[in-house]
């Protein structure tokens, strides 16, 4: 079974849960930006969460599936076509031998992800088939798609059943967020007021390895400041321009700019579903908030993988 | 992104501490940057918490003086590990196994060396003087980051320990050799770059069906053998 690429979209690529254990090398982590939706898309045909989805930017592609099978939309929002019918996102779909599903326009969120019965069934490098973008691996020939690329498709499990249906596992959002977020020890405290409740903008630029913000300027007294280390995604970085960025799937895996909060796991998703030009918040939370959340969501993904239909 | 900073401050014996970095990740770490005693220790702390074999963690991740490690949270007893980690920095002493010895015959000066003469005339000396004292060291991997397989080494000689370049350039090319106060490393891709590049390696430090992919590890000792000398 194989997936023809009939019209790329400007962003697509093809993700997991990304590429984990290898840090030390140098190598980022990579993945799904929203790794929620990508396990949402998963489950509704049945597959394993770390199966390969495509990861869909702001417009979508078309695609030709060469025999029949069982599809998911899940993240982004779009009008979708199956077959030259309106289909609707977040639900399991069968489609017959060359059918197509076609992206129309974008409602909510930015990044949507295409599951199919089986995954995409690419080489493992570094243990993933996520696309590093910066590096060139990993996913098809590590770019994004281009018009006549072909996708092989694995075994399915099975265990799809088109017509399921699952709530996104967060409220989308439209034109921005607010991110909670987690304080770094020892950063620079004076920063705080000009971080928190305040808007910042995601520029043009923004991309899978990091958003620039703008906003309140958050240059330090002490830029140098704070203890360097590794960089998990959600690290706000301050560069001495004043300008934050949040680092996103495809960071770099350490830096050196001072790092006064970072966002917490259960907003990564939110944060993954913004778009240059929408706004975002940050707001202080507590890790023990912080960890009650990312229960919260958790559950919710796995009452739904055991109880809608 | 930069690569860090370096305050050449700090000892073995420095206040080592832990800290979260976010929710699914925590740091033991101390306040010195390129002391090669501070990071055979992060690097044999890294050694242990790999060893320990932890439910929950992800990735262990040493920087040159901590060890940041990524755990699931909801599946990682933080409390547990965060103490842990303190006794580890508390007891561990320096790498308990020592690094590798690597050598790496190095083009100096020519095309892919375009910064060797300003690095003479930062050092006030020849480029043939240059190329002696940067081969003449034996250079620790403190960490890698940046791009796949590139190692931030040291320490460099301090008459030829340059600063980064004003401007950037846009695309350095891959084996690049360059100085960066007193860091020394080699490109392992084409990549924008702030370091002055005095040559070209003759090895590759990260190819995808390499083996092992990344050449170098934290903790190697690296010695750079002139091929030639070209002036730039």
């Amino acid at each position: 079974m194989m997936v023809r690429v009939v019209a790329p979209g400007p962003m697509t690529t093809v993700q997991d849960l990304g590429r984990w254990g290898h840090q030390a090398l140098g190598i980022p982590v990579s993945g799904a930006m929203d790794t929620w939706s990508h396990r949402a898309a998963n489950q509704l045909v049945g597959n394993p969460p770390e199966a390969a989805t495509l990861e869909v930017t702001l417009a979508g592609p078309t695609l030709e599936f060469s025999a029949g099978t069982t599809i998911a939309v899940g993240g982004a929002r779009f009008l979708l076509e199956v077959e030259g019918q309106a289909a609707p996102s977040g639900r399991a779909v069968s489609l017959s031998p060359g059918g197509r599903l076609a992206f129309g326009a974008l409602t909510a969120g930015a990044r949507a992800y295409v599951a199919v019965a089986g995954g995409f069934e690419l080489p493992r490098v570094f243990g993933s088939r996520s696309t590093d973008l910066a590096s060139h691996f990993g996913g098809l020939e590590g770019r994004p798609l281009r018009t006549g690329d072909s996708l092989n498709v694995g075994v399915a499990s099975g265990a799809a059943r088109p017509g399921r249906k699952l709530r996104p596992p967060f409220p989308l959002p439209r034109g921005g967020a607010v991110l909670r977020v987690l304080c770094q020890p020892e950063a620079d405290a004076s920063l705080y007021p000009r971080l928190f409740g305040q808007r910042f903008q995601l520029g043009p630029t923004s991309n899978r390895m990091g958003y620039r913000l703008s906003g309140p300027s958050l240059a330090s007294a002490d830029p140098a400041g704070g203890l360097s280390a590794a960089t998990p995604v959600g690290t706000i970085q301050v560069p001495p321009s004043g300008d934050p960025i949040l680092l996103m799937a495809d960071r770099q895996t350490t830096g050196g700019y001072p790092a006064p909060a970072t966002v917490i796991s259960a907003d990564i998703g939110v944060a993954a579903q913004l778009a240059p030009g929408d706004w975002v918040e940050f707001a202080p939370c507590s890790y023990a908030d912080a960890r009650a959340a990312l229960a919260a969501r958790e559950d919710a993904i796995r009452h739904q993988m055991n109880g809608a239909v | 992104m930069t690569p860090p900073e370096i305050d050449g401050g700090g000892s073995a014996a420095a206040a080592w501490r832990v800290w979260r970095c976010g929710d699914a990740a925590l740091a033991v770490g101390c306040d010195a940057e390129l002391n090669p005693d501070v990071n055979a220790k992060a690097v044999e702390i890294a050694r242990q918490v790999r060893a320990a074999g932890l439910a929950g963690v992800r990735d262990v991740v040493p920087t040159h003086s901590a060890v940041t490690v990524y755990v699931d949270p909801l599946v990682a007893d933080t409390a547990a590990l965060s103490d842990r980690l303190r006794r580890w920095a508390a007891s561990a002493e320096p790498e308990t196994l020592p690094g590798r010895e690597l050598t790496v015959g190095v083009r100096y000066g020519g095309p892919g060396g375009p910064d060797l003469g300003a690095v003479a005339a930062f050092a006030e000396c020849s480029l043939d003087e240059v190329v002696q004292r940067h081969a003449a060291a034996r250079y620790r991997v403190f960490m890698l980051g940046f791009l796949p397989g590139f190692a931030y080494m040291g320490v460099v000689d301090r008459r030829i320990a340059m600063p980064r370049r004003q401007t950037p350039r846009v695309a350095v090319p891959a084996r690049a050799v360059g100085i960066a106060g007193r860091q020394t490393g080699i490109y392992p891709a084409v990549a924008p770059g702030g370091w002055q590049l005095i040559g070209t390696a003759e090895l590759e430090p990260f190819r995808l069906d390499g083996e092992p992919a990344c050449v170098f590890r934290p903790g190697d000792l690296v010695r750079f053998e002139p091929r030639s000398v070209e002036a730039p």
